[in-house]
């Protein structure tokens, strides 16, 4: 089973520029280490002492995991994945 | 490196900073794909409705992305407003700055310089602040 994941501009240097990538995995958590195992160094940038960071999006679909269970999130064959970076600050 | 930008744009993101004062206003400006072009000016809600933060809801910022994407549009600029300080990047400004490609604009309403307003615009890429030109156009 194999998931698109889109990959936002600012974490395109560790997929050597690729929007999307495909990864594996049934939950977010495996999802993201598989992602970290192709990609070395792109997990650090989504999670924080094990959670998910705060001003990182990550939907499955059209849904912000954050409503899925967050790092417990089922994924399914035929999800998409999008990460994007928050638009935020002071 | 500068910023082209209409002046009924600029204009438009001041009226917008003063409609929601004393909250930070936000918004964006996108342009065709690989144009750097700010052609089309969409304020967005800020989700935090706060005097000094500001950040875009999560479900708009996907619904965002995905007309960018149908559109063949970039993210050209990225705006909001100071309302108490300068038109300069906060920390948090910093820290957060996830778009690279953008123009990150500024805007202070702050009452010190009233009825005066600043817009200034920045480059903000790995932490690192570049100010640049904005040049307005009729």
């Amino acid at each position: 089973m194999s998931i698109e994941v889109r990959i936002p501009t600012i974490l395109r240097p560790f997929t050597k520029d690729q929007k999307a990538v495909a990864a594996v995995g049934t939950s977010l958590t495996a999802l993201i280490s598989d992602l970290d195992a192709q990609y070395p160094g792109i997990g650090d940038r989504l999670l924080e002492n094990g959670a998910l960071r705060r001003f990182i999006n990550i939907y499955i679909n059209d849904e912000d995991v954050r409503f899925l269970g967050g790092l417990d999130a089922q994924i399914k064959d035929g999800d998409s994945v999008t990460i994007l970076p928050a638009v935020a600050g002071g | 490196m500068s910023l082209t930008i209409s002046r009924a744009f600029v204009d438009a993101i001041v009226e917008q900073s003063r409609a929601e004062y004393p909250d930070e206003c936000c918004g964006v400006i996108l342009g065709p794909v690989g144009s750097g072009k700010a052609e089309r000016l969409k304020p967005m809600v800020n989700a935090a409705h706060s005097p000094t933060f500001y950040e875009f809801d999560p479900k708009d910022l996907l619904a965002l992305y995905r007309e960018v994407d149908d559109r063949d549009e970039e993210i050209v600029v990225i705006y909001h407003s100071h309302t108490e300080t300068e038109a300069y990047p906060s920390r948090t400004d910093i820290a957060y700055a996830g778009e690279p490609g953008a123009h990150y604009v500024l805007v202070s309403s702050r009452k010190e310089i009233a009825p005066a307003i600043e817009f200034r615009s920045y480059r903000i890429i790995d932490g690192v602040v570049t100010e640049e030109e904005v040049s307005i156009t009729d």
